[in-house]
């Protein structure tokens, strides 16, 4: 007990060394012009006494804990197994969203299944293949830029504009590959981070091509095999045709089908690609580079094919993404979003689609419970993001079953899994 | 000729401070591998925390420049010295030994954090400050065009060679260093032989965050304004003059942040301001597919 009053002690006052001048001196422009102080001891004395808190509890709790449990067993996580009947009842609820939910909830709805899809197509990347990638949303701008430009300047729909995006986006993909097959995990990760940079500040300066920091706006929405979904009905329009009261909710219920859909294809695609020698490969190389080599996998390819085919998804969702909000500007590609696809990645447990999905839902539909702390909303993304981390490492859905075995395919723990290397 | 003078003073001004940043860089990924992506948002800190020092010593009414920038160093510096204690005991002691991206994007929730965390507590305005050393010294004239150094960029050249030749000095002489040294060479043989390798790791956090720290006081005196976004880009750009330089390699960081400088100054000078970005990453890849271990890296031998 003494021990653990003098460890909440010694935190309160580190807690007091990091708070006391950035919380209790706040600086401000003063009606002059120059730096003033404006004091809130209130909140730094608030903060020192939630950290002694805080750290007793957890200290005692942690002794309380040792006494009884003496091993921690290595089991695989509770969530592994729960893939089997918790993927349908998801799609089943997923399905039924805009059929019952409200109009918030169908935005809500789309936004995290562009990040689902987002998640799903970085995972191949990330995933399976094992090469870390910090600029995947400069694919993702690829896409909306792409579908926005074409749109404009030759009057594309959205329809044909899809693959157009897809295709770019993985071109894009290709032209970043090529540099760096050579590079491995961090150097790899922060040429990827530069590269996203690099697209991000094009954007923001091609002021004739893109609209600079103003961006495209007017982008036309989607069709449905030509009806169209505008707010006051009209000829030609989907209410209209069935003979419905015009409404705003058909088209937002559309667009979430559409993402619905994407989103569904970028899964499908990947788990088909895993049984592949394409996705095997990819896995291999995941495991060792080396070996890879020496069994004669062509690694070019491979470590190519994976940028691609990961990028070509985040073209697509970028292009819905562009059609959904009809209006995009750099600010939505920012190293950021990059950061928030991977987290969902990590913490999903990598290669894990189902466990992707539900850490698309636990932090984008997590975040939209904080909206009305709008100031603090990224604060606590940040913190949890720790938090999550240091608790499940190896994310919600820790283990894996081997996409190829010998009989009954069976469940691997995490502690098993070596991966990260490339 | 005068304009490319004024322009190799204004890089090499600049490519101190990004040098300064990636000491703190290379240091951490030389000993424990890993990219403490933090570290772009304790140099922020660093500079608010300057700005918080100055302002309150003003109002105390000392008036002494040198004795008000002394202070400040010294407050920054131990203040940013325990963010960078706590970043590393909360977010990445606990994950050591865990696969290799668990840390990195624990860092990246640690940046995110950060960046918030100010932008909450001090506000998301830009803050700006006027000059503490105006005035500059001529170097010389030609038509018309005046080549000068300026006296905070002569104090900013004095800190930073001291700094950096303290710290040399401290990783090479001192048994601290050597400690430190032996973790970066082989962590389980050096926690064998008796080094504190916790203790190592916490103090090179702290020495790098001071370091941030006082890039951040730099930054804030010589451009007069910040806000809580400077870190990503500062950050990212000092990584880039770590992996140029080679990774692990504390010369290498300091020459890779001068490079990464020059180059920065030198296309804003004769090329495009707005590219500036873009020309530091593009040298970065390239530097990365002509030679992947950076100027003075050596070569990782992989044994199967």
């Amino acid at each position: 007990m003494i021990a653990a009053l003098k460890d909440a002690g010694f935190s309160a006052l580190i807690a007091f060394g990091l708070f006391f001048a950035m919380v209790g001196l706040q600086t401000n422009v003063a009606s002059n012009g120059s730096m003033e102080l404006v004091q809130h001891w209130d909140a730094v004395a608030m903060l020192v006494g939630a950290t002694f808190v805080g750290r007793l509890a957890l200290v005692l709790w942690k002794a309380r804990r040792a006494s009884t449990a003496i091993v921690a067993q290595v089991k695989p996580s509770r969530f592994a197994g729960a893939g089997k009947f918790l993927a349908p009842v998801l799609l089943i609820l997923a399905f039924l969203l805009p059929i019952f939910g409200s109009r918030y909830a169908i935005d809500t709805g789309i936004l995290v299944m562009t990040y689902v899809m987002l998640g799903w197509g970085l995972n191949i990347v990330v995933g399976l293949a094992g090469l870390l990638d910090l600029g995947y949303v400069a694919f993702y701008a690829v896409g909306a830029y792409s579908y926005a430009l074409l749109a404009q300047n030759f009057g594309l729909g959205f329809w044909t504009c899809l693959p157009l995006a897809g295709l770019l986006a993985a071109f894009w993909g290709m032209l970043l590959g090529f540099p760096v097959l050579r590079l491995r995990g961090d150097y790899l990760a922060i040429v990827t981070l530069a590269f996203g940079e690099i697209i991000r500040v094009v954007l923001i300066n091609w002021t004739e091509l893109t609209g600079g920091p103003n961006g495209i706006s007017g982008i036309p929405r989607p069709t449905l095999f030509g009806l169209t979904f505008t707010a006051g009905g009209g000829e030609g329009s989907f209410s209209d045709f069935f003979g419905l009261e015009p409404s705003l909710t058909y088209r937002v219920a559309f667009l979430y089908y559409v993402i619905f859909g994407l989103a569904l294809l970028t899964n499908w695609v990947s788990v088909r690609l895993r049984r592949l020698p394409l996705g095997r490969a990819w896995e291999a190389l995941r495991e060792d580079e080396i070996a890879c080599r020496a069994l004669g996998i062509n690694v070019t390819v491979t470590k190519l094919t994976a940028f691609a085919i990961g990028a070509a998804f985040a073209g697509f969702a970028g292009a819905f993404f562009a059609t959904r909000s009809a209006f995009i500007s750099p600010e939505s590609f920012t190293f950021i979003e990059s950061a928030i696809v991977l987290a969902i990645v990590v913490l999903g447990g990598l290669g894990s689609q189902i466990g992707t999905a539900l850490a698309a839902i636990v932090m984008i539909g997590g975040g939209e419970l904080f909206r009305d702390f709008a100031e603090y909303r990224m604060l606590i993304f940040g913190v949890a993001l720790v938090v999550v981390m240091v608790t499940r490492p190896r994310g919600l859905v820790s283990g894996r079953t081997p996409s190829v075995s010998l009989g009954k395919a069976q469940l691997i723990g995490s502690d098993m899994i070596s991966q990260g290397h490339g | 000729m005068a304009y490319a003078l004024q322009q190799l003073i204004n890089g090499i001004t600049l490519g101190m401070i990004y040098g300064l940043i990636a000491v703190g860089y290379t240091m951490v990924y030389g000993i424990i591998g890993m990219i403490n992506f933090a570290h772009g948002d304790v140099f922020m800190i660093g500079s608010f925390l300057s700005l918080i020092a100055i302002t309150a010593l003003t109002a105390m009414g000392i008036s002494s420049v040198p004795l008000m920038l002394a202070l400040t160093l010294v407050f920054a510096a131990v203040v940013a010295g325990i963010y960078g204690w706590s970043i590393e005991r909360i977010a990445y002691r606990p994950l050591r030994g865990s696969f290799r991206l668990a840390p990195l994007i624990s860092a990246i929730g640690m940046s995110i954090a950060l960046q918030n965390f100010v932008q909450v507590s001090q506000g998301a305005r830009n803050k700006s400050m006027p000059s503490l050393i105006p005035g500059a010294l001529k170097i010389f004239e030609q038509d018309g065009f005046v080549v000068q150094l300026t006296w905070m960029q002569i104090v900013i050249f004095v800190v930073t060679l001291t700094l950096l030749v303290i710290f040399t000095w401290l990783v090479t002489k001192t048994s601290l260093g050597r400690a430190m040294r032996a973790c970066e060479q082989d962590m389980k043989m050096a926690s064998l032989l008796g080094i504190d390798t916790n203790f190592t790791i916490s103090v090179t956090f702290v020495i790098g965050a001071a370091l941030a720290a006082v890039a951040g006081m730099m930054f804030l005196l010589y451009y007069g304004s910040i806000d809580f976004y400077i870190g990503f880009v500062a950050g990212v750009k000092a990584f880039t003059a770590a992996v140029l330089g080679g990774v692990g390699s504390l010369p290498g960081a300091v020459i890779g942040g001068l490079l990464i400088g020059l180059i920065e100054a030198f296309w804003s000078g004769y090329a495009s301001a707005q590219y500036k970005d873009v020309a530091a990453f593009s040298v970065l890849i390239i530097v990365l597919i002509v030679m992947p271990t950076g100027l003075l890296g050596r070569a990782d031998v992989e044994k199967v």
